[in-house]
């Protein structure tokens, strides 16, 4: 029984957060979140030769052959920084390929993926989505083709290639370069991460592979990752209230001296901790116990959807005034951690699968 | 990271499951003398099978274990549901500290009847003026040659009409700062200078007592650690218990969760449904599953800390705070399904209903918890 990171998972921690804060000081992520793509093209190659595209590929396809810990290690740190990357799409393409993916989609794309050379997407809400994290009534039509509207889908206008998820729990994906794919720009609530709706007529697709048992372990990997990085998120917004609580005097005392500030502060410090060893719990069933996993990781997402919210609310609140212009950085913490919250099921619908795995 | 136990680590759980299986004497009889004979006669069990103490030394009558295995302990015996044992507070609190601030002959003298059970400890820390402000403490010591003679009052005294000693905090130097003036002693209970008054709590019941001390006398070895530096060892009583607690605390509060959604299968709701499909009580249910393995998970990530450190953190703040909400919303819950039984008083969830309104002040107060996670952790500044 230990539970702290490995000499080689704290090793991959150090680097991501002296890396993420080096390229990506905030002043950065404000002039990424204002530009339409988000990235440049020398971030994302930066990003592959630390393998980050490929932690979970497996090494005779390129990638590093990792775990779900490893991306949960990164995941948080990219909350930390906020750091505005495809990162995060393209491992949910990445995560997908690898639980379904034919021999052929998997021979074409996991190695240009893993270098950095192709990026991918994950298209999951119908228009008139639900609560749920993978609901869809998309159906082929008799040719094969699809056509349907997804929203909110993250960076698709910089992917190669975007898996379409169907009813009946199947998966399909498009090659942007072919016919029939439409991508219009959706502002997003976040700007450090861009969406787009994807509408398909009569798109040529391939079907992944229908294996239900495995394309559930990898959506339970994607809401663990979005909890890993609210609690990053969360982590900064907290440490940004502390800081400010000390700093700032008002009636001639700091006002972190004042137990409704202090108070706050603590309780900041009670939620990130949970969410925190939810998600490392999480990344570990995932990798080690998978009957616990998707249990432990809708519990994370659960509880790390409220807690991402709340911490970088009450951080806003700390601040007072000066936390609600947009000249200061705390609202893009907030905007991450709310989006985050109601991605892929929101915490509301991950409590009723705890529920539901629990026996209640 | 590995969440799995070690082959020796499963080893211990095993042996201890299997030896708990065979020696569980059951529910505690009714009555507080009987109870306590129930709960000495457990101990006594425990102790000659080498399982009070697993975690101290093996040359004061521990077991030697690791702080995992005492962890492991401390879950397995509330799963098994065995009684509590007689001498809780020396053995979470009273113990570590003597191990940790004592001396050698203090070690020798005091830890090895407290596993055996022949002495029984309390715990004289809060007065009727110093409650979260424990350093303001009033009670007096005054030196007279080797003796000192205690003056003063307590309260929220757990198993005094059945102590041996109490842990003793009371004022040595009214003239020095509140912090530093303060020593830490242990008290003979069992002289006429001490008497004990049984406090009646909103259960009906008495758990507490108040302890009124008039003139007792304390021979000058008894002290623990320091003239003066009682403050720093009551610190270290106070971490254990916050630490240590943890691990059987948050285990009562998963199987009380358990016991709470089996009734809440068998219970009616709206329009006659059964509780568990009513969508607000599946989110209160499923928000307790969750938060109550978050006790757990912290805890454990406590525990590697503190082996890391050697002693408990002021994070073992966080794990009793929170406790205490998850307990007490789990019993609002249970209310909740309830329903109108909720105005019955009976000896189930309305008792834990009300005793747990007690979790966020007994052990230090969550507002005492917050600001010391905001001072400690966090490095805000301090109230005044």
């Amino acid at each position: 029984m230990n539970f702290g990171f490995s000499d080689d998972q704290q090793a991959i921690k150090r680097t991501a957060r002296e890396f993420l804060a080096a390229r990506y000081p905030l002043a950065t992520v404000r002039q990424l979140a204002e530009d339409d793509r988000g990235f440049t093209d020398a971030q994302w190659q930066e990003i592959a030769e630390l393998g980050w595209p490929g932690v979970i590929i497996p090494e005779e396809r390129g990638g590093l052959g990792l775990g779900v810990i490893e991306l949960v290690v990164i995941a948080e740190e990219m909350g930390y920084a906020l750091a505005p990357s495809p990162w995060f799409s393209t491992t949910c393409a990445a995560l997908m390929l690898t639980a379904a993916g034919t021999e052929a989609q998997r021979e074409r794309w996991l190695e240009p993926l893993a270098s950095g050379e192709a990026r991918g997407t994950l298209a999951v809400w119908d228009e008139h989505a639900g609560w749920a994290p993978d609901h869809s009534e998309v159906e082929p039509g008799p040719d094969g083709t699809l056509s349907s509207v997804k929203i909110a889908v993250p960076d698709a206008a910089s992917a190669d290639f975007v898996i379409v998820s169907g009813a009946d729990g199947r998966h399909y994906l498009h090659n942007v370069s072919d016919p029939g794919i439409t991508l219009v720009a959706e502002a997003g609530i976040d700007p450090t991460r861009k969406l787009s709706r994807v509408e398909l007529d009569g798109a040529a697709v391939e079907p992944l592979e229908h294996a239900p048992d495995k394309i559930a372990l990898a959506y339970a990997t994607i809401v663990t990752l979005l909890a890993a990085e609210n609690v990053g998120a969360a982590q900064r917004a907290m440490e940004m209230a502390v800081t400010y609580a000390k700093d700032r005097n008002q009636f001639d005392r700091p006002i972190g001296s004042y137990q409704a500030v202090s108070h706050r502060c603590a309780q900041m410090l009670l939620e990130v901790e949970g969410a925190r060893s939810l998600s490392y719990w999480a990344g570990w069933a995932l990798d080690n116990e998978p009957d616990t996993g998707p249990r432990a990781a809708s519990m994370a997402k659960a509880y790390a959807g409220d807690a991402g919210f709340r911490v970088t609310a009450s951080a806003l609140q700390v601040h007072g005034g000066i936390g609600f212009t947009y000249e200061h950085d705390l609202h893009f913490f907030l905007k991450r951690a709310h989006a985050n919250g109601h991605a892929f099921g929101d915490s509301r619908w991950h409590r009723d699968r705890v529920a539901d795995l629990a026996g209640v | 990271m590995d969440l799995t136990l070690s082959p020796a680590e499963e080893a211990f759980r095993d042996e201890l499951r299997e030896w708990l299986e065979a020696n569980n004497p059951g529910r505690e009889p009714a009555g507080d003398e009987a109870a306590f004979q129930f709960r000495l006669a457990w101990q006594r069990k425990l102790h000659e099978a080498g399982w009070a103490g697993v975690s101290w030394p093996k040359e004061y009558g521990g077991r030697g274990a690791t702080l995992i295995e005492q962890a492991i302990f401390n879950e397995e015996v509330v799963r098994a549901r065995t009684p509590s044992v007689a001498n809780v507070l020396a053995l979470a609190m009273g113990g570590p500290t003597v191990i940790a601030h004592g001396t050698e002959e203090q070690r020798k003298r005091y830890l090895p009847p407290i596993l055996s059970g022949d002495e029984i400890w309390c715990q004289g820390f809060s007065e009727p003026g110093a409650g979260s402000d424990l350093a303001s403490l009033k009670t007096r010591a005054v030196r007279h040659g080797d003796e000192w003679v205690v003056t003063g009052q307590k309260v929220w005294t757990t198993f005094a009409h059945h102590a041996k000693w109490c842990m003793l905090v009371a004022r040595t130097d009214p003239e020095a700062p509140k912090h530093k003036g303060l020593t830490y002693f242990l008290m003979d209970m069992e002289q006429d200078a001490v008497q004990v008054r049984p406090l009646r709590q909103i259960t009906g019941e008495s758990e507490f007592n108040e302890l009124f001390i008039e003139e007792a006398r304390i021979p000058h070895e008894n002290i623990v650690g320091a003239e003066g530096e009682g403050w720093g060892v009551a610190i270290t009583t106070l971490m254990h218990e916050r630490a240590t607690l943890a691990f059987g605390l948050q285990v009562s509060v998963q199987i009380a969760l358990r016991e709470l959604i089996d009734s809440a299968h068998e219970t009616r709701g709206d329009n006659g449904h059964v509780a568990t499909e009513d969508p607000v009580i599946r989110q209160h249910l499923a928000q307790l599953l969750i938060e109550s393995e978050v006790l757990r998970l912290n805890a454990y990530r406590g525990l590697s800390a503190v082996m890391r450190s050697g002693v408990p953190g002021p994070e073992g703040s966080l794990g009793k705070w929170h406790w205490s909400e998850v307990n007490q919303s789990l019993t609002e819950v249970a209310m909740e399904i309830a329903g109108p039984r909720a105005m019955l008083a009976d000896d189930n969830w309305t008792y834990r209903f009300l005793r747990s309104r007690a979790n966020s002040i007994e052990g230090g107060t969550t507002e005492i918890l917050k600001n010391i996670v905001a001072e400690r952790v966090l490095g805000l500044p301090r109230m005044r």
